[in-house]
């Protein structure tokens, strides 16, 4: 693969040179606070490339936690009254600088969701499809990473377009992809680096997935019935703790639930599209006031059963997890994926 | 591909009260478009969208049948927000619909058996369009026996009583209407509709196939005595309502296990949601 | 406080295999530094999992709303009045509760120790008044006190309110802390200084309603934000629509808030959304004298009404 080296001192440079064909997004960390998200960046501004996992997961760079979809009037001096239209939006090209391995990766898995053979989210898709991914290699992988157990890895290319590799006073940057190719030409970042970087990178990563503390086995789920696991009596302890707040969910990179509204002002109307959570109990309660996930334990299972089960059966492609931690360290009752995922596949149903 | 979010612009054509209560109307629509009348193409037993600026949107099963052209129909239980403000439209608004949604009845693997309708309440919509669209000149011959056991609290309670009518006076459909309680004026079964469909369907065999919509409580009681009829599983079909949003499988709320409601389903066999969990 | 927890399973067993109570409701240890787990303990063998440190700041009387079992909980001061809340609004009653008081020195703002450090932490552990903290390249000792949870430094109730086991003697109340301190340095603000300190405080929040639900008084059955007939409120991040539920919510807490610091420690986002509460706690101790949860035979300030209550604010 071919691998471009960037001289740190030229990294600004070349990022503002790279304005003139994309936007730029990338993590900013808040002032003062232990919390980071990825923004656009404005003028002058740098990603923050020591940020590991931003609070929030990068999704919303695809997926916004509210979009306007349509818009309508109900004006009626007006021709289009009542009548939908698409909402025009910007989807010119747009580099994501320094986004993590696991993060791009995560895509992949909701792409499957938003990209059907049968239907293709607009809003999604297209917002997918002017994003160039340019991925930094994670060097250090701190202690809630389990990302090798999800078949991504700090080092894992498959979401990215270019995958950056820090080094003291360059980063190696990989070529994955012709979009990544044509972003680090924008970048005028072309000198070619030397031999052996190609061992260089293979040590780095070696050493980086050695540093990884953190997994999950998630083997002996595939060939477990759904309704095993469904019924398993495990999940009242696993759920007794949830405060059914929508944090997990929010700040996951996988979870791509969402609501549909209609937001009126005056005359002039919005459909828009808005993350939801599985975790609030009004997600499925039916207008007549039935709801099938009633209780904290229904919905707690099927959080779990989604990501880790349903998933895993629907695609047949591993599960709804690229292990980048954020829903460990957000849960404000510390319930953690690995311990679930781990009593799952340990799960045998009595004779 | 087109945006699977933007619904078809459509006029109401035509409003009826449905039953004596007024709790259901029908709403005929014609599409602005003609054009999107053939996108529209559907079969009996999917749903749409019914799509309100600043209302919202609910799923409704589709009532009027494939062959029946020039319009799209829907029979409305006046429920929540949306729903509500569709009740107090008038003939000539403007509102749009989106679909055809979900899968349907399995029409192909149906040709050449007999079919036992059983429905229950105002879950009769789509049971309508099924029928309307077995009787059809061009389709009749597919099939082989059609019953129908239909049941409802009052007669005032029965959907499309003029069409129940003329079924009941046709040799080529066996008609079992039936009302919870007597009442005046009312020659047909008296009863609910599980017992009613103990006594007047037909048994279950291979060339024998329910479908099965209404209210929970109907569903509960008759699935045993289809059994008891000797149904087998994979020969009861049933329709599922869960909340729905998107209707085309992507937001989430609607599954059961792995499967959509809204696009693997709505129609399953008893035999596919007896691998399934119950959240429904 | 570590030496609590061979205190607590002794007590939880014995509840247990007397079966006085169906469940006793406390912590496990957690998977992460600075967290620790709800639990429930059904039986006696699952009392070994039974954990106290400075890292039990979730209030646990949030899981006793409408509980039909009777129930064994143990309750630092300020969960136990949250008991006392939960009780006198008739979400569980006093006699289906056994209360494991345990006199609390505080718990630590897992989100200011995680801000101090550049580099992930990777344990925290206790040592008397010391804190632990250690990465992989560092480590640290804190002292405990100036670390505490913002709710926990002004707090004057330790001890708990109510109890029925007591796995500790009482602990000296604080008696110096200028409880409302924050509360004056917004109350001077001008006008326009506060329209900001608000906005800049709530700019972070993703509405996932972690402090919400981690309340123990937010137990109505349809929160109006969730309402959809009517709709009240957007669901999405609008600004607007994020400061009517934390305005709305916090009017609600009115005379009920205990200043139990759940709220803060829930937010993934950091954001102190005691701000609100405090405010109304001040009113509610300054013009009615009134702090919420400290007897089940008093009626709530918001509840009651006396020919002398000021009302210099209807004008």
């Amino acid at each position: 693969m071919k691998v471009i080296k960037i001289d740190k001192k030229d990294w600004a440079g070349g990022l503002e040179r790279s304005r003139n064909t994309y936007k730029l997004i990338g993590p900013v960390k808040e002032k003062d606070k232990d919390i980071s998200s990825f923004k656009p960046l404005g003028k002058d501004m740098l990603p923050d490339l020591d940020v590991m996992a931003t609070s929030v997961s990068p999704k919303s760079i695809v997926f916004p936690q509210e979009e306007v979809m349509l818009t309508y009037t109900t004006d009626e001096s007006k021709e289009d009254c009542n009548l939908f239209k698409s909402h025009d939006k910007d989807y010119s090209p747009r580099a994501v600088i320094g986004i993590r391995p696991f993060d791009a990766a995560a895509f992949l898995l909701v792409k499957k969701n938003f990209d059907t053979p049968d239907y293709r989210d607009p809003y999604w898709c297209d917002a997918y499809e002017a994003c160039t991914f340019i991925g930094l290699a994670i060097n250090n992988p701190d202690s809630l990473d389990f990302s090798p157990s999800t078949k991504t890895g700090p080092f894992d290319t498959s979401g990215l377009d270019v995958l950056l590799v820090e080094t003291e006073d360059s980063y190696l940057a990989q070529v994955v992809t012709e979009k990544g190719e044509a972003y680090l030409n924008a970048a005028g970042w072309e000198n070619e680096a030397g031999n052996g970087v190609d061992k260089q990178i293979g040590d780095m990563k070696k050493a980086a997935e050695t540093k990884i503390t953190s997994s999950i086995s998630y083997d002996k789920i595939k060939s477990k019935e759904i309704l095993d696991l469904y019924n398993a009596d495990f999940w009242d302890q696993a759920s007794f703790a949830c405060i059914n707040c929508g944090t997990c969910t929010y700040v996951c990179p996988t979870c791509w639930c969402f609501d549909i509204q209609d937001e009126t002002r005056g005359k002039k109307g919005i459909r828009t599209k808005a993350w939801d959570s599985c975790m609030f109990p009004l997600f499925t309660i039916h207008t007549t006031g039935h709801n099938p996930r009633g209780t904290k334990l229904q919905r707690v299972r099927q959080r779990f059963m989604h990501k880790l089960k349903y998933f895993m059966d629907k695609y047949d492609d591993g599960i709804m997890c690229v292990g980048c931690g954020r829903c460990i360290r957000s849960c404000p009752v510390n319930i953690d994926i690995r311990s679930i995922c781990e009593t799952m596949n340990n799960y045998e149903p009595a004779k | 591909m087109e945006n699977p979010y933007l619904p078809y612009p459509v006029r109401i054509d035509d409003i009826q009260i449905a039953t004596e209560d007024k709790s259901l109307k029908t709403f005929k629509f014609v599409f602005l478009n003609e054009e999107d009348e053939e996108n529209f193409s559907y079969n009996a037993g999917q749903f749409a969208e019914v799509s309100i600026p600043g209302k919202g949107e609910i799923p409704i099963g589709i009532a009027s049948s494939p062959v029946e052209k020039g319009f799209v129909m829907f029979t409305v239980f006046r429920a929540g927000a949306v729903t509500s403000h569709l009740h107090n439209m008038k003939v000539g608004d403007v509102m749009g619909i989106r679909g055809p949604l979900g899968n349907w009845y399995p029409w192909e693997m149906l040709e050449g058996k007999n079919i036992l309708i059983v429905g229950g309440g105002f879950a009769f919509t789509t049971l309508r369009s099924s029928i309307i669209y077995m009787l059809d000149p061009a389709n009749r011959s597919k099939f082989g026996n059609i019953d129908v056991v239909y049941g409802a609290r009052t007669p005032g309670m029965l959907l499309y009583k003029d069409e129940l009518v003329e079924w009941e006076k046709r040799d080529d459909i066996n008609m079992h209407l039936t009302i919870d309680s007597p009442a005046e004026g009312w020659d047909y079964n008296v009863g609910f509709t599980p017992p009613v469909t103990e006594l007047k369907a037909p048994k279950g065999d291979a060339d024998t196939f329910a479908i099965v919509c209404g209210p929970p409580i109907m569903i509960k009681f008759t699935l045993p005595v289809l059994e008891k009829l000797g149904y087998s599983h994979d020969h009861i079909i049933m329709s599922l309502e869960n909340r729905m949003k998107c209707g085309i499988g992507m937001c989430g709320r609607c599954n059961i296990g792995k499967e959509l409601v809204c696009k693997d389903g709505p129609v399953f066999t008893l035999a596919e949601l007896n691998k399934t969990p119950k959240e429904y | 406080m570590l030496g609590y927890i061979d205190k607590i399973r002794g007590i939880s067993e014995k509840l247990l295999t007397e079966e006085k109570v169906d469940m006793v409701i406390g912590f496990k240890k957690g998977t992460i530094p600075m967290m620790n787990e709800p639990f429930v303990a059904r039986n006696a063998s699952e009392v070994k999992d039974f954990v106290w440190d400075s890292n039990c700041g979730i209030n646990l009387a949030n899981y006793l709303t409408d509980r039909k079992e009777t129930i064994g909980i143990i309750a630092k001061g300020c969960d136990s009045r949250s008991i006392v809340n939960h009780i006198i609004e008739n979400k569980i009653t006093r006699e289906q509760l056994i209360i494991i008081g345990v006199p609390c020195k505080g718990m630590i703002d897992h989100h200011e120790i995680s801000s101090m450090f550049d580099t992930e932490i990777t344990e925290v552990t206790e040592n008397g008044s010391d804190i632990i903290v250690k990465g992989t390249d560092f480590e640290e000792t804190l002292k405990k006190d100036s670390f505490l949870q913002k709710n926990c430094k002004v707090c004057v109730h330790r001890n708990p309110v109510i109890h029925d086991e007591l796995v500790a003697d009482m602990v000296d109340e604080q008696k110096d802390v200028d409880r409302f301190e924050e509360v004056n340095k917004i109350e001077v603000m001008s006008q326009e200084e506060k329209w900001n300190y608000f906005n800049d405080l709530l700019s972070p929040c993703i509405r996932c309603y972690a402090c919400r639900n981690a309340c123990p008084l937010c137990f109505c059955p349809t929160c109006f934000v969730d309402e959809s007939k009517p709709q009240w409120v957007g669901k999405g991040p609008d600004p607007v629509d994020t400061r009517t539920f934390h305005f709305l919510r916090a009017y609600h807490m009115v005379g009920r808030c205990t200043d139990c610091g759940s709220c803060v420690r829930a937010c993934p986002m950091g954001i102190d959304v005691r701000a609100f509460t405090k405010k109304s706690e001040k009113d509610c101790f300054e013009l009615y004298g009134w702090e919420a949860g400290l007897s089940i035979d008093k009626r709530p300030a918001l509840e009651t009404f006396k020919q002398n209550d000021p009302e210099d604010f209807i004008k």
